[in-house]
């Protein structure tokens, strides 16, 4: 195997400067009724059968290269900058292990660094981490930073509804272990109704900007109302939004979480993606995870380093208030260079080709007969449409289209019947829409 | 290593000196030289109480973080906010401006696990 | 920002992103807007935006000159123990790329997945025949997210069984940091049990804490294999049986599977679940932190629990079943949204299909060939707290009984200077000044040769020129770091988005 690169020789030479005859001989200690047994696996392959196995499996599904995508719901297709790959792609980034030498690792550091400054500019906060497994583990561990702020005094956590499904779910997963009152998100409860579910055991309040429905909802009271019970104010954004809309720091959000895929990680079935996790300056000494900070070297030079290491769980152990130590290191690097190739003018630029394209879809499909677009609040680049028929018969006839159509909102809302969330980004240029909405036109 | 004989000492290496029915609490000069440079220390609110031996705040260093634990049940009284800025007064200044907790005693003080200065110093030695 | 920051060059390696932007470049073309375009809302839109103005090239240069500054596994020699840094087959890369992967919607209808699904459903049997159990999830984002899912198998199995009581999960003191952390996140609490002058864990605590007044609390017990210090537990089944006997589930820290590849299935030694580090074992790389991935294997009792979904036949076909993802009866519930790091999954996929079962075996047999040829030839230069024949790595102090304040670390810092990554010191906490070294079977018999004597220089330089470690590195692009002043002073971001605020 090529891989492994021992010849017959070298292989003695090391046995006998062991001291042993064979390389069994190393495996004495292991109980001997259950050494060395049968692995029943496929035979090997050489690398061309493996890439020819593997282009077959990949071509067997209905992806964003052959098909036209309208669906989002927490994965979004847009543009990634061949740049990003390419630098992606260099071993001394990809190959190397987490920075805890210093000395051989500010490359990463650096890189890290400048993400951690990027997502700060994006969300208005004040300090970012190196990254979280993705957004819903974000938001499940700003649960643990909120208890911990509120000095473990409160146990009741509000989330909105329009917070992502999946996210909720993970967040309940996390804490089941812990006596918490989660509530807020069993109906539909609009902004106002969660504001009324605030008192002094609530230790946050979670709500999503936009929310999983796509759109903007009035915040400009919340923080006041969620601070004035003294609790924490936790939002999930969709970093891409940000682009367009006033940042949570902005709107006195005091951790911002959220989903960094969007920003230059391809959609890849799922993750690996980004969870990002920022927060007022207040709270930096509670972060999850690592992250990266500025000093000097002995010599005076400008470095980088992983700095507040003591409450991570190599050294605070059974003490520590997350377990979290692989993080997603190389999509928050896929970030800061995705974020430096667009800049100020580019990010802006994309964010407005995805909310004009959006809002022509919805313009268009609300004059189809039988589909109606949810116009209530303002939206970025999804929105819902309630169709005449279920939203899986109507998938089903797009992708003979060659379309992939929006998400069954039904899934997850039970009073979402027939509701579609559609997804358009700058990758969708106006034909695919056309041709979107020339399909719709003749479901009856 | 400086340890006054005025004050008491726990295993855990706060040092307390009672006065009346309140009480100054610090980190002992074994603790802070274990400890290294001091970066950040992290101490509760005016108001409020503790059992003896809970757990008030926490102190870390680059290489290390601890927990802090009340020698005596208290009230806080007032938590030394010089440390907010100048947590490295612990390391210069352990029993004077590195204190870190001034408490009213909730109850007559139960100094009994407490040590003296000699036997800490004897405590610290065997470590 | 307002105009271009001016950059202290003799002070700096590279600037930052942020200093060497200048207002009104642009670093990517974009299509122009084809539809007719909406109003803008404007009362909830912001106007400021702090990101950096660089023009493509720019950018290319400041990450390639970064990436210049890490070492590597693509760059040199790696010995990190526990970290298992093995050569990451670049096919593996090309296949994570591949546009049907690459490019598909997570949420994309079960029809049109059926070749991911095929692929993750594969994986799963593989890596469930590899360690002996009865299923696998492989959801779990990464080691630490396999521990919390394993813990809260566990913890739900007892309660299950109206075994409420059951909240301690023990620990040897030479676990990895994640396990104690792990088992506070899942509201259970720790028994941390000692370990003997073996490197074994004491069987005789465990058994007194197994038969003792605690014994109807223990709810599992938490023992990486090969143990931290590189050594397999000789009285394994011993230990598997005290605590089952007591009630308990068997928890394996799988980190260390690289020594185990045919040689042991941690299923058949009676553990009942594991988590397996495709990043370490199977080869998909570190990324500078992440991404990873910490599949689950569990025994038959705790297959409904697995974390979800999972992928399984739900259309039996001999030529084409159907594959669909499924939530176990009584799972823990959703660790993180979607399905899994799946371009971990494609890499780990690409790995097992190259080696096959016997390839395999031999990652592993090579694997601890290397790391007892560097044990047998350091053995005499430096102290190995356990002498005997060890896992994938060993442990040794980096120190000397002859030289006074020489430590892991001086030793760590002056490898750097031979152009070696340190090994990992200061863990296993057990183990005064440790370093832990881990060679991995792909490095050759040549480059074991010159790691063994630079250790060897680095040991006589401890002696003759002690001030060459202590002030080492020397020739790396920065020396030693003022920590402190990073952790009083806190400078997270650059600069001009500091200045915003």
């Amino acid at each position: 195997m090529s891989y492994i690169p021992h010849t017959e020789a070298e292989r003695q030479q090391m046995l006998s400067a062991i001291g042993v005859t064979t390389i069994e001989d190393l495996f004495d200690a292991v109980p001997a009724s259950h050494r060395f047994p049968d692995l029943n696996l496929p035979e090997p392959l050489s690398e061309m059968e493996i890439a020819a196995e593997m282009q077959a499996l990949a071509e067997a599904n209905e992806h964003a290269g052959d098909f036209v995508l309208f669906r989002g719901a927490g994965a979004y297709h847009h543009f990634i900058p061949s740049v990003v790959n390419h630098m992606l792609m260099r071993g001394e980034f990809y190959t190397a292990y987490t920075p805890y030498q210093p000395e051989v690792s500010q490359g990463t550091l650096q890189a890290v660094f400048e993400y951690q400054s990027m997502m700060c500019a994006l969300t208005g906060m004040d300090a970012a981490n190196a990254s979280h497994y993705d957004g819903a583990t974000s938001l499940a561990e700003a649960v643990t930073v909120a208890l911990d702020a509120t000095r473990g005094k409160r146990n009741k956590i509000i989330l909105s509804h329009a917070i992502n499904p999946q996210y909720r779910a993970v967040l309940r997963t996390y804490h089941q272990g812990r006596d918490l009152k989660i509530v807020g998100d069993n109906g539909h409860a609009d902004i106002p109704d969660l504001i009324d579910m605030l008192d002094d055991n609530t230790a946050m309040l979670a709500v999503s900007y936009p929310n999983f429905f796509g759109q903007i909802d009035d915040l400009k009271q919340l923080a006041d109302k969620v601070h004035e019970v003294g609790a924490l104010l936790v939002m999930v954004v969709n970093p891409m939004a940000l682009s367009l809309f006033k940042s949570p720091g902005a709107l006195g959000a005091d951790i911002v979480v959220g989903e960094g895929q969007p920003l230059g990680v391809p959609l890849s079935f799922g993750g690996p993606y980004l969870g990002f996790f920022a927060v007022k300056e207040k709270y930096v000494r509670k972060i999850p995870g690592r992250i990266i900070g500025e000093t000097t070297d002995s010599t005076g030079k400008r470095a980088f380093v992983m700095t507040l290491r003591p409450r991570e769980q190599d050294i605070r152990r059974e003490k520590a208030s997350s377990n979290i130590c692989t993080n997603q290191g190389l999509m928050a690097l896929a970030a800061a260079i995705y974020l430096s190739l667009m800049g100020k003018n580019g990010l802006r630029q994309v964010g407005e080709l995805n909310y004009h394209k959006a809002h022509y879809a919805a313009r268009e499909i609300d004059e189809l007969n039988g589909f109606s677009v949810d116009f209530s609040k303002p939206f970025f680049n999804e929105f819902m449409v309630k169709c005449p028929m279920p939203v899986q018969q109507i998938n089903d006839r797009l992708i003979n289209e060659g379309i992939i159509g929006g998400y069954d909102l039904e899934k997850d809302y039970k009073h979402l019947k027939n509701t579609m969330l559609l997804c358009v980004t700058e990758m969708n240029i106006r034909d695919e829409i056309d041709a979107l909405v020339d399909v719709l036109r003749e479901v009856k | 290593m400086n340890f006054p004989s005025d004050l008491k000492y726990a295993k855990s290496d706060e040092w307390v000196r009672i006065d009346g029915n309140t009480a100054v609490v610090g980190l002992s000069d074994y603790a802070q030289d274990a400890l290294n440079d001091i970066v950040y220390v992290e101490l509760p609110e005016v108001g409020d109480t503790f059992e003896k031996g809970a757990v008030f705040g926490s102190v870390e260093s680059v290489k290390a973080a601890s927990d802090i634990y009340l020698p005596v049940a208290g009230k806080v009284l007032e938590v030394n906010t010089r440390l907010e800025d100048e947590p490295e007064l612990i390391n210069s200044d352990p029993y004077g401006d590195g204190w870190l907790l001034k408490i009213e005693l909730t109850s007559e003080a139960d100094t009994s696990d407490l040590m003296s200065a000699d036997d800490y110093a004897a405590y610290c030695e065997d470590r | 920002m307002d105009a271009p920051q001016t950059i202290e060059k003799t002070n700096a390696l590279e600037p930052l992103i942020y200093e060497i932007s200048t207002p009104g470049r642009i670093g990517v073309n974009l299509p122009k807007c084809d539809v007719p375009e909406s109003d803008l809302p404007t009362e909830l839109m912001r106007d400021d935006l702090k990101l950096p103005e660089v023009s493509e090239m720019q950018v290319v240069r400041h990450f390639v000159r970064l990436s210049q500054l890490n070492h590597a596994i693509d760059t040199g020699f790696y010995p990190l123990g526990s970290c298992t840094m093995k050569y990451n087959p670049k096919i593996n890369e090309d296949m994570a790329r591949l546009p049907g992967f690459a490019l598909l919607h997570p949420l994309t209808d079960t029809a049109g997945t059926q070749g991911a699904l095929a692929l993750m459903y594969d994986l799963q049997t593989w890596l469930a025949e590899i360690a002996g159990f009865a299923g696998v999830s492989l959801v779990p984002a990464a080691g630490a997210q396999g521990e919390f899912a394993g813990i809260l198998m566990i913890r739900k199995y007892h309660l299950d069984r109206g075994d409420a009581q059951r909240t301690k999960i023990l620990v040897p003191n030479s676990a990895h940091g994640t396990n104690p952390a792990t088992v506070t996140m899942a509201g259970m609490e720790v028994i941390e049990l000692p370990s003997d002058s073996d490197g074994n864990v004491d069987l005789d605590a465990l058994k007194t804490v197994c038969t003792g007044e605690l014994a109807n609390q223990i709810a599992g017990m938490m023992i990486t294999v090969p143990s931290t210090l590189g050594l397999f537990e000789s009285h394994i089944l011993e230990v598997v049986e005290a605590v089952h006997e007591a009630g308990g589930l068997m928890y394996m820290d799988g980190a260390n599977m690289n020594a185990l590849m045919g040689v042991v299935k941690p299923g058949e030694l009676g553990f009942d679940v594991m988590h397996y580090n495709l990043h370490k074992t199977f080869s998909t790389p570190h990324g500078g932190g992440g991404p990873g991935c910490g599949a689950v294997g569990v025994a038959e009792r705790l297959m409904d629990y697995r974390p979800g979904p999972v992928v399984e036949i739900i259309e039996p076909d001999d030529d084409a079943p159907l594959y669909g993802l499924v939530e176990p009866p009584k799972t823990i519930g959703k660790l993180k949204a979607f399905w899994g790091n799946f371009g971990m999954h494609i890499r780990a996929y690409a790995y097992i299909r190259a080696y096959g079962a016997s390839g395999l075996k031999d990652v592993t047999r090579h694997a601890v060939l290397n790391a007892n040829y560097v044990r047998a030839m350091l053995k005499d230069t430096y102290h190995l707290p356990y002498p005997r024949i060890c896992g994938h790595e060993f442990v040794m102090e980096g120190r000397f009984s002859d030289v006074e304040d020489i430590h892991a670390l001086d030793i760590s810092k002056r490898l750097m200077d031979y152009g070696i990554h340190p090994p990992t010191n200061y863990f296993p906490l057990i183990v005064k000044e440790a370093l832990l070294i881990e060679p991995t079977e792909t490095e050759t018999k040549q480059t074991l040769d010159e790691f063994i004597n630079v250790m060897k220089t680095i040991a006589r330089e401890a002696h003759e020129t002690p001030d060459l470690l202590h002030e080492a590195p020397h020739v790396t692009p920065v020396r030693r770091l003022d920590e402190v002043k990073a952790a009083k002073q806190l400078v997270l971001c650059c600069a001009p988005v500091m200045k915003s605020h």
